[in-house]
């Protein structure tokens, strides 16, 4: 059962479309589209992909240029950085990370939960007990404390 | 209070420090305080802002909003926004920007950078949170970004800015994290830019003469939090 995780060294270079049923970890660099639609995507902290990359769920450690899109989550590491879109329903980005680009984290079903929001009207007791609050609410017009 | 405990002596101004409302400049707390410490209680800072919630009210009746967040990407933000209000979020850290800016000497180009800066479409975003940007900008720049928010909102979109009432010599910038509905956290990062430019009342609303204000909250800092929003033409 100790299935070894497929690999793609920092050493190989990749120009085209790469795909697959299986875990896979990249090191090396990829240029062209990834897709491992069941199956999850490592970017090592060595990997550099100029790529659009379909995968269950993408960790990225190392750097990516191109659309993320996948089905269970998107997790940028602290060290990983991401330009381009991304579309998944979970999205996690360390502190310290580099991202520019969007995310859409709606869910085909329907959009995200609005169910679990609370309204800020809702929170008000929480507002009220806090000693932090040093502030004048002026509606339309700037005023002086 | 956690804090106070760990810096023992330091209780009294730890303590000062830890009920700012907001990442102030107030000399009377800094002076006598390694940056470090300093650092490590704002980390801890967090207060009550009646503009987030009011930001979040009005994203909230607006289904599949589009936000743009002009500060550097905070992955709870991502999460908060996209899963809980369901947005489709843009992040395009302006700070990173003028960074990059003024360590190739470039802040003359600022301007110009800014105007070409945003490649989505007139009238495409929903919401936009400015945090503070707008205190390391100067004018130009400054009037170069508010003619792009105004561009990019939507009729009855929203802007949510803050706006210091003092400069500050410290070169760093402020990560504004998003607790809950009403609450939020900063903590400070090393910046190549310091807290120069204070915009006066008068300037905010000749810059955002396309916007209407909708809510100030004058923080005890000085610090005004303003949500515009852009008017519905009819």
């Amino acid at each position: 059962m100790n299935e070894e995780m497929a690999s793609i060294g920092k050493s190989i270079v990749i120009n085209g479309e790469l795909s697959g049923s299986e875990d896979l970890t990249i090191e090396g660099r990829v240029d062209g589209k990834i897709e491992l639609r069941d199956h999850v995507l490592t970017v090592g902290t060595n990997g550099r992909i100029k790529a659009q990359v379909s995968a269950k769920a993408i960790v990225v450690l190392g750097s990516v240029t191109g659309n993320l899109n996948a089905t269970e989550k998107v997790d940028i590491k602290e060290s990983g950085s991401v330009e381009g879109d991304i579309v998944a329903p979970r999205v996690a980005i360390a502190d310290g990370s580099h991202f520019r680009g969007s995310i859409d984290m709606q869910k085909k079903d329907g959009a995200a939960d609005k169910t679990h929001f609370n309204k800020p009207e809702a929170k008000s007791p929480k507002t009220e007990k806090t000693d932090k609050t040093d502030s004048v609410p002026v509606n339309g017009e700037f005023a002086r404390v | 209070m956690k804090t106070e405990q760990k810096n023992g002596g330091f209780s009294g101004l730890v303590s000062r420090l830890s009920r700012q409302s907001v990442p102030s400049d107030d000399d009377s707390g800094r002076v006598a305080v390694a940056p470090r410490t300093v650092t490590a209680v704002a980390a801890e800072t967090g207060y009550a802002s009646k503009t987030l919630a009011r930001f979040l009210d009005l994203l909230f009746a607006r289904p599949a909003a589009v936000v743009l967040d002009l500060g550097p990407v905070i992955g709870s933000n991502i999460t908060f926004l996209g899963e809980r209000v369901g947005c489709k979020i843009h992040v395009e850290d302006l700070y990173a920007d003028i960074d990059r800016h003024i360590q190739h000497d470039k802040l003359d180009q600022l301007p110009e950078f800014l105007s070409g800066r945003f490649s989505m479409p007139d009238s495409s975003v929903d919401a936009v949170l400015g945090w503070d940007v707008f205190d390391y900008l100067a004018p130009g720049a400054a009037a170069a970004l508010a003619s792009q928010l105004m561009r990019l909102l939507r009729p009855g979109g929203v802007f949510l800015g803050f706006f210091g009432a003092r400069a500050s010599d410290d070169p760093r910038y402020t990560k504004f994290v998003i607790e809950d509905e009403t609450h939020l956290r900063f903590r400070f990062y090393p910046s190549a830019c310091k807290r120069r430019w204070v915009l006066q009342n008068r300037d905010i609303n000749i810059m955002f003469a396309g916007l209407e204000i909708c809510e100030t909250v004058l923080l005890k800092s000085g610090v005004r939090e303003i949500l515009f929003r852009k008017r519905i033409l009819s």
